[in-house]
């Protein structure tokens, strides 16, 4: 695997120009150009918003400006972490003249398509940022927490990206599969929600990675607490291993792709 | 003085038809290949060998063609090189940083524009991003498309498309260069560019594999080629040894097509049966007498025609033509012109041509027989059921060309 970092790193200027032909074709010819970046997140808090107001009402409650927040700050690792695993597990496939006819580090194609979408996820966060701001909300000591939270969060989608497109690779299936769970991943983290909303079991919202990541990142930047250590940990021991698994599948199966394509 | 590639008894399997390992397949498969020797497993019903024990050397700076009908496997062993696939059984050693121009223009995206794509294919073909600044002008003045380098090449001819693409792929400077049939690309005058990049290549001392089907390319850049048929390396050697080798072999491919096509037109057409002239048999004999069928270029040769003729006929004429397989006629004798006549003829006789010096240029012929009546109005009979190859000798290089003379060359000063 070290080898495999070290080819990578010394293709890293494929991997920067990948990860710019990603952006650029992704806007080109958009009269609207990078603001679509922000729309994917803004109609997603949009319907946070609205489930929250419906689940307020039915308990009696009101929507706070807390909750919209928390929204807003996780719809957008969120978001992130769907479009990369959409683009990822396509980057190969999508990519199939260039497998079949040019040496280079396969992972580059997945990590540049992760990176592209790492670009949309950095300008909607300053974005929010901005609005944050505006509301005069605030911040602790705990934000710093965020950075660590944020690597966890692309070292997972890193890691399971590079093993779904490997795996799309050799069965087509992997794409349908990836694309339902995705669609409806969203009802089973908690991300229009607060873990805690569900008592005791609570545990099985934070066992899904994204899950306890997206917990984290609302109690270190919303709630400016320290987050929970434990499952902070745990997501960290899943993020760092799942990485560590995606090389391995995709560097181990690497050699066969030209002909498997 | 060390090796730049070298290949070992390199093997490489291939599935064929659409199959792809279903789990149901692949499991069993997968405790099969642990129970035997990595890459020793028995070939299934839908794979083949695509190159099958290989072994080769360069050494560095060579300059090796690799040829070989389609199907032979020169792209595999490719592929193989530029380490886009890894050998089912045998080793290869790769000694330098290597470049492969198999598809130059591969990398390219329609959407955006030139000067993107040469940082874009540049960098994919394992360029650094400050080679490509420092090359940039370089490349684009090469390719021809400086004023349309801000446009998105999905606006681009396919000429200036696969130019750009080009003028990336020849700007890096590799210590081992794979070509893969690029350089035909663009005009005449961009070719002859091309050439003149090459032939720079050469002078810098990098190793070249060059796969080409352009028999005068390999000819004037490499002086040693490699030749493969079904996946089998069948002769390695010197250019001016292998080159006639191959053409002898392709040769002798389409005599057998071309005769095959000719018995079936032969069974096609019904022979008249009320025929005044027969021709029974028409066989060609070398200079040492012998009935053959393949002559070198420069042997003398005989055309012995037997016929047979039912009614008597007044001074018939007959016309012998040599005709190449692409239907070009070549040489047309005609008896009456050369002052022969064969006065009235009935029953069975024989004729007899002698060419001195068949200066035929190798490849496939075949000869057409046919008996006229003296004003030369309707003929009695056509006979064309020969076939001539005339084979290339060492050191004779198959051209386009008909004719192939001895001449003594006098250069004065």
């Amino acid at each position: 695997m070290f080898q495999a970092l070290k080819e990578l790193i010394k293709y890293r200027d494929l991997f920067y120009m990948l990860t710019l032909r990603d952006i650029r074709i992704r806007y080109k010819q958009a009269a609207m150009g990078f603001l679509w970046a922000l729309f994917m997140p803004i109609v997603a808090v949009a319907a946070g918003i609205l489930i929250k107001q419906g689940m307020a009402t039915a308990s009696g409650h009101t929507v706070d400006m807390l909750g919209v927040v928390s929204i807003s700050v996780k719809v957008l690792p969120w978001t992130f972490f769907i479009s990369s695993i959409r683009f990822a597990v396509q980057s190969l496939v999508g990519n199939c003249n260039l497998v079949t006819k040019i040496y280079f580090p396969r992972a580059v194609l997945p990590l540049a398509s992760i990176a592209a979408c790492l670009f949309d996820l950095a300008i909607s966060a300053v974005v929010l940022v901005l609005i944050l701001c505006f509301f005069h909300l605030g911040v602790s000591i705990n934000i710093l927490w965020a950075p660590l939270i944020l690597i966890f969060l692309v070292l997972f989608t890193t890691g399971l990206g590079l093993a779904l497109a490997a795996a799309n690779l050799f069965f087509r299936d992997v794409k349908y599969i990836v694309e339902i769970i995705l669609m409806f991943g969203i009802f089973f983290t908690p991300v229009f929600y607060d873990a805690n909303t569900f008592g005791q079991l609570k545990i099985f919202m934070l066992l899904n990675p994204m899950g306890s990541i997206l917990e984290a990142l609302n109690q270190s930047i919303v709630l400016k607490q320290v987050p929970d250590l434990h499952w902070l940990t745990y997501a960290g021991v899943t993020s760092v291993s799942m990485f560590c698994i995606g090389m391995l599948i995709f560097h181990s199966k690497e050699q066969s792709f030209a002909e498997n394509i | 003085m060390s090796n730049a590639v070298e290949f070992h008894e390199v093997w490489k399997k291939f599935k064929k038809g659409e199959k792809f390992d279903s789990l149901r397949d692949s499991i069993p498969h997968f405790f099969k290949k642990l129970t035997h020797k990595n890459g020793n497993t028995p070939l299934r019903e839908y794979e083949f060998w695509a190159v099958k024990g290989v072994n080769f050397s360069i050494p560095k700076g060579g300059v090796v063609g690799v040829m070989g009908p389609n199907g032979a496997g020169k792209s595999t062993i490719l592929k193989l090189l530029s380490g886009i696939m890894s050998p089912t059984k045998g080793k290869m050693t790769i000694n330098g940083r290597l470049s492969a121009l198999i598809e130059v223009t591969a990398g390219f995206h329609p959407e955006l524009t030139g000067r993107e794509n040469v940082y874009l294919n540049g960098t994919i073909l394992g360029m650094k991003r400050r080679e490509i600044d420092r090359k940039f002008d370089e490349i684009v003045a090469f390719s021809e498309v400086e004023e349309f380098i801000d446009t998105p090449v999905k606006h681009y001819s396919s000429g200036m498309f696969s130019r750009l693409g080009f003028s990336v792929a020849a700007h890096m400077d590799p210590e081992i260069f794979i070509v893969d049939e690029v350089l035909s690309v663009g005009d005449i005058a961009f070719q002859s560019k091309c050439a003149q990049k090459m032939r720079e290549l050469l002078g810098s001392g990098a190793t070249i594999l060059l796969v080409s089907h352009q028999i005068s390319l390999i000819q004037s850049l490499c002086k040693r080629v490699l030749l493969l048929n079904h996946g089998e390396l069948i002769k390695d050697g010197p250019t001016d040894e292998v080159i006639p080798y191959y053409q002898n072999v392709t040769f002798k491919k389409i005599e057998e097509d071309f005769k095959h096509k000719v018995t079936q037109e032969q069974t096609q057409v019904k022979v008249k049966q009320d025929l005044l002239v027969e021709i029974t048999s028409v066989s060609l004999y070398g200079k040492d007498l012998k009935s053959k069928e393949e002559f070198s270029a420069g042997e003398d040769f005989e055309i012995k025609v037997d016929y047979n003729v039912k009614q008597e006929i007044d001074s018939p004429i007959i016309i012998i033509e040599i005709i190449r397989s692409d239907s070009v006629l070549c040489c047309c004798l005609n008896s009456k012109e050369s002052g022969v006549s064969l006065g009235k003829v009935f029953g069975r006789a024989s004729i007899k041509v002698i060419f001195k010096d068949l200066n035929l240029a190798p490849g496939i012929y075949l000869t057409k027989i046919s008996f006229w009546e003296r004003d030369m109005i309707h003929p009695y009979i056509v006979y064309s059921n020969n076939v001539i190859r005339i084979t290339a000798r060492k050191n004779n290089i198959v051209t386009n060309a008909i004719f192939s003379p001895k001449v003594i060359w006098q250069i004065g000063s």
